[in-house]
């Protein structure tokens, strides 16, 4: 009736993938709430655009120009890591860890299906929005064309990287720690010059803020707006800083877990 | 012991568990034999949990190990993983899932080949059938207990763990329930280790009884000799004079009178 129990199986991811998509289809405030605070966002950045454009302040007019962009692509940022982390949740709040932990579903595919719902989840709210922004705006995000798909990729990485780090810390310490998953990465809208260029910064902050992966995305998307100049350098500089964010998310989630185990959270999930 | 397997179904060496200075499971050694039904006793705080933790490889013990056909929980759990299942009615299925896609979503996890026959027959087995496409969050106590414990023979499980299989059912369905794992046994020679505060279903389930206490294995026997070597009317009486430490055990010579 079974198979052999493979090490590595897309099946099993499959399956974790199927149970997030059954109960987002089953729910429609939670696929209302992918979309309601996107599309807030959206209008009121889009407005602020506008107002300013209507003002004819050219310099203010130049700066806000990047606006929608910004906050489209720090909602992939923001929203790709609720995804990873809301997915893990939704197995704590439903006390379903134990089960799966007991399956032959190893901690990589788990963490595998986290990443894909991110991206499902992301999209589910995120599609609707960009059209409206055409539609209202005029403003057509998917016309950064390629160089988009470069910035989705490398704030997935960094969305992915802490999503990972905020998981582990609610394995090992319990729900005590969910706050994180919601806060945590709000420390990066200011310090990765979401709405305004590094230099913006005091110069003593301006290293921290190039430790960020994001940093060098905004910037690029900047650049690609503003100057209409792809910057290959920026986005080898992000995906260099990523790979390293995404290891060590890696491993403080394999390392919380392996805590968990010794500290027996993954019997009391929950408390 | 079932012909796949050479060793115990469970083996547990020197097995220890401390959190910080508290030791909750204290050296305990054992082995359970495949096909065999092994209750595992103790009042609130004697190490069952932990040491059923230990089992399913979600508790990495501080000293000594527990193999599970022959595989160390704390370093290969998966090796064993695949034919093991588990149910506790402090473990909760997705409430918005469906009783079927809940089972599906298992069936993929555990490599079930033919999902849909398996689901029909295990809807049929527990009778499940009329609310397969109910919400599992919207069940009674005792439908829940049944889907549960589908998803424990999801698998077809060689060892089946089981914390208190039948807290808070009326009696006709905890009677059903135990009948199924009668049966379950008796066709699969499979292997089940029940955690119960139920003494009346562990003398009617178990071959064996092992007793803990403070994270210590206090007594290991089958229903019957422990009531004869502590000189009880039944387990219950038994359970008390251990969780008490009322009365010790006749020495052997005395209970064979």
């Amino acid at each position: 009736m079974t198979t052999p129990c493979p090490s590595f199986s897309p099946r099993r991811i499959g399956a974790m993938v199927l149970r997030h998509w059954y109960l987002l289809r089953s729910s429609w405030p939670r696929l209302f709430e992918l979309m309601y605070w996107p599309m807030v966002q959206m209008f009121m950045w889009g407005f602020l655009q506008l107002g300013v454009a209507r003002a004819g302040d050219g310099a203010m007019v130049a700066a806000t120009a990047t606006f929608l962009a910004a906050f489209f692509l720090w909602d992939v940022l923001f929203r790709g890591q609720l995804g990873f982390s809301m997915s893990f949740l939704e197995e704590m709040w439903a006390r379903n860890l134990p089960n799966l932990m007991i399956s032959p579903l190893r901690p990589v595919e788990f963490v595998l299906s986290l990443m894909a719902m991110s991206v499902i989840r992301l999209m589910v709210g995120f599609l609707p929005v960009t059209v409206a922004a055409i539609w209202f705006f005029g403003f057509n995000l998917w016309g950064l064309g390629l160089a988009l798909a470069v910035f989705f990729f490398n704030l997935f990485l960094t969305a992915w990287a802490v999503g990972m780090f905020c998981s582990g810390l609610v394995l090992r310490n319990g729900m005590g720690a969910e706050g994180l998953a919601w806060s945590l990465m709000f420390i990066l809208l200011p310090l990765s010059c979401v709405y305004y260029p590094v230099t913006t910064l005091p110069a003593w902050l301006q290293p921290v803020a190039w430790a960020l992966p994001p940093t060098a995305v905004f910037e690029g998307m900047r650049a690609l707006v503003l100057e209409h100049a792809f910057r290959p350098d920026l986005m080898a500089w992000a995906f260099g800083l990523n790979a390293l964010w995404f290891v060590a998310g890696a491993i403080a989630f394999f390392w919380l877990l392996r805590g968990a185990r010794a500290a027996g959270s993954l019997i009391s999930v929950g408390e | 012991m079932n012909s796949r397997d050479e060793v115990p179904a469970i083996e547990a060496d020197g097995l220890t568990k401390r959190y910080g200075d508290s030791v909750a499971v204290d050296g305990i050694s054992f082995a359970i034999e495949s096909g065999s039904i092994t209750g595992l006793l103790g009042g609130n705080g004697a190490g069952k949990t932990t040491t059923i933790g230990m089992m399913m490889g979600l508790v990495a013990p501080s000293a000594g190990a527990i193999r599970v056909f022959g595989a160390d929980m704390a370093l290969e759990p998966y090796r064993s993983l695949h034919r093991m299942n588990f149910e506790s009615p402090y473990v909760d299925l997705p409430h918005r899932l469906t009783v079927r896609e809940n089972l599906k979503v298992f069936g993929l996890l555990y490599g079930i080949e033919d999902i849909a026959t398996r689901i029909a027959r295990l809807a049929q087995d527990l009778d499940l059938t009329e609310f397969l496409d109910r919400a599992a969050g919207k069940l009674s106590a005792g439908q829940k207990t049944r889907v549960a414990l589908a998803k424990a023979l999801i698998n077809e499980p060689d060892l089946l763990v089981l914390d208190e299989p039948t807290a808070s059912l009326d009696p006709d369905t905890a009677d059903w329930i135990r009948g199924h794992l009668e049966r379950y046994r008796a066709g699969h020679n499979a292997t089940i280790l029940l955690a119960s505060h139920n003494m009346f279903e562990v003398e009617r389930l178990c071959d064996r009884v092992i007793m803990m206490k403070r994270g210590q294995i206090v007594d290991d026997g089958a229903p019957e000799e422990l009531i004869e070597r502590y000189g009880r009317q039944n387990l219950e009486e038994v359970f008390l004079d251990v969780a008490r430490g009322r009365r010790e055990p006749k020495p052997a010579e005395d209970a064979a009178e």
